[in-house]
């Protein structure tokens, strides 16, 4: 029982213990090629970047990385390379063009949109409340009459 | 009553557009290759790593290339579909086993039948990487000029067979 529970502890460890990746020969093209999966979305777990996906994919791509970087590829060709293959969703930063302008400037339009009629509705409201404070001539001659007669009744 | 509706109606595209979002399937992630060539490949074949599958061959011919592995277990649920319309020799179907380990994609094929023409034994998977492959099973529908007109990802279900897929064939094919 003891031993059993031991394994069953340590069983995650044993889950995880992968080998390790090969790294390149080169810690350059290696900072370059985590630098560059950083701003990658992993298509498998899609809520990781391509550095810190686990998924064998992510490790795929990552080896393909590495190779280009190795080759003397720019980052632009290499995240060109990768736009060509999976489209502009592996970009966490996605491009201005037509289809995105909604993403880019819609909440700004929303926050316009919305401002706009903030100011609007305070502008009524505050005429409207002007308007209710205003006396009527009968009511001036009324407030004048308390006044001189120190608050006696008319 | 006109006051509230300005705020009404953006409540309500807002909604719609919340709707959209949410009903929206993001492991479908369209693919850039529908319109282009298929990326050219050779690689040697499941059965006989000595033979080499040249895709470039299949020009001419509307062709189906199935990407799958014996590790995938949607690839199990398509299966049977692909068998039975492998039989009926509408398009020829090629495989392209994905990232796996021989004889494990070979008694996958022995065991369930085996729908293909050929299989492509992409080991690495960079062929895989080059089509854009990142959910298997996944299904390119390429054209005689070896166009990919046609991308599925995921299982092939009766449903996208008939709607879909079978009507393109037959007009590629005209």
């Amino acid at each position: 029982m003891k031993h059993f529970l031991l394994i069953l502890f340590f069983l995650p460890v044993i889950a995880f213990a992968k080998e390790a990746e090969p790294l390149a020969e080169n810690p350059e093209v290696e900072a370059r090629m985590m630098a560059l999966a950083n701003e990658l979305r992993c298509l498998v777990c899609q809520n990781q970047t391509l550095a810190d996906s686990h998924s064998d994919l992510a490790g795929d791509l990552r080896r393909e990385m590495r190779g280009m970087a190795e080759k003397g590829m720019s980052d632009k060709e290499i995240v060109a390379f990768m736009v060509s293959r999976y489209g502009d969703f592996v970009l966490y930063r996605p491009p201005l063009n037509a289809k995105t302008l909604a993403l880019w400037f819609g909440p700004f339009v929303l926050l316009i949109g919305v401002g706009l009629m903030l100011v609007r509705y305070l502008k009524t409201r505050r005429q409207r409340l002007a308007a209710q404070g205003q006396l009527s001539e009968d009511d001036h001659k009324k407030a004048e009459a308390l006044l001189q007669n120190n608050g006696e009744q008319v | 009553m006109n006051r509230y509706l300005l705020p009404l109606g953006v409540f309500i595209v807002l909604l719609v557009f919340l709707g959209i979002g949410l009903n929206l399937n993001p492991r479908d992630v369209p693919s850039p290759l529908v319109g282009k060539a298929a990326p050219e490949f050779n690689l040697p074949k499941l059965e006989n790593p000595a033979e080499i599958f040249v895709q470039k061959e299949m020009l001419g011919k509307v062709w189906l290339l199935n990407v799958w592995a014996s590790w995938c277990s949607a690839c199990r649920e398509e299966h049977p579909l692909l068998v039975e319309f492998g039989k009926s020799g509408v398009v020829p179907i090629i495989g392209l086993d994905y990232k796996d380990n021989r004889i494990d994609g070979m008694r996958w094929l022995s065991g369930m039948g085996n729908p293909y023409e050929t299989v492509a034994f992409d080991e690495d998977g960079r062929v895989g990487i080059n089509y854009g492959v990142y959910g298997v099973p996944e299904t390119y529908l390429i054209d005689r000029q070896g166009v990919i007109r046609y991308k599925q990802t995921g299982p092939i279900t009766p449903e996208i067979l008939r709607d879909k897929i079978m009507p393109m064939v037959k007009e590629l094919q005209k």
